[in-house]
């Protein structure tokens, strides 16, 4: 059985932007029959809690060579290239 | 029934066809109307000015207008709640995303948000507003707060949409 994938889910945090973001992410991903857990934190704590993570997906600027995969996108927010940005999930984690 | 959405709108603290040269002007327009409120602290403008000169809120958006969400910390929030500024014309905010990136603003959210954990169900709605252009048209073009109500009350909640 092949480990569940993980996301971290970044934002700027005083308004918890990335709960909305982490909520869109599992019901998209489960409406394929994707299976994920999310963990959501500050941008500014993106390195910390890197480990172990398979993605991360944030709508702020955070450090590259996180030596994980970085999506920074939108697109859950806004609506704008949501179906790409999907896709783009699904490919990075190779589910 | 009233959506959570229209639950947090301040109706003191909706400035329509506003006229404002730059982002600081909405920001200190919409702060000063939710400090009269009773909804921020006075250290509540000069926060979210702070904090949009770091971490910027401009918001591309699908169609004509584009929005900015400014906001801060909730230890200068007293109560949750939003206000609205529709523009005359556009002011500049940089880019959530992007911070380099200019983004031209015509609609302007300032969230106090005290408990944003409790908040995701308006946060999902607000998102519904935002994926929407012709809802936010509409917004835009209001000239009432009944027109605002209208509009905030059909935001689907994003979570309705797989």
């Amino acid at each position: 059985m092949p480990q569940v994938k993980k996301i971290l889910v970044a934002c700027g945090t005083a308004i918890a932007t990335s709960t909305v973001v982490a909520r869109a992410i599992e019901e998209a991903l489960e409406a394929r029959g994707i299976q994920i857990i999310t963990r959501q934190c500050k941008a500014t704590e993106v390195e910390s809690l890197v480990q172990g993570m398979d993605l991360v997906v944030t709508t702020t600027p955070v450090p590259s060579n996180l030596g994980v995969p970085v999506i920074q996108t939108l697109a859950f927010l806004t609506g704008i290239g949501k179906e790409a940005v999907i896709e783009q999930i699904i490919t990075t984690l190779g589910v | 029934m009233i959506s959570k959405l229209e639950e947090y709108i301040v109706p003191e603290a909706i400035s329509l066809g506003l006229d404002a040269a730059s982002a600081e002007e909405v920001i200190r327009n919409l702060g000063g109307k939710l400090m009269n409120a009773g909804f921020v602290r006075e250290s509540f403008i000069e926060a979210v000015l702070a904090r949009e000169m770091k971490m910027p809120t401009g918001l591309p958006l699908n169609g004509y207008y584009n929005a900015a969400i400014p906001h801060t910390d909730i230890e200068h929030v007293i109560k949750s709640g939003i206000g609205i500024a529709t523009l005359v014309k556009p002011v500049v905010f940089q880019n959530i995303i992007s911070p380099d990136e200019k983004v031209d603003v015509r609609l302007v959210f300032i969230l106090a948000i005290e408990q944003p954990k409790s908040l995701i169900e308006m946060l999902q709605e607000f998102a519904g507003l935002l994926q929407n252009p012709q809802l936010v048209a509409d917004l835009m073009h209001a000239q009432h707060l009944d027109q605002v109500h209208e509009t905030l009350k059909k935001a689907p909640s994003i979570t309705a949409k797989v």
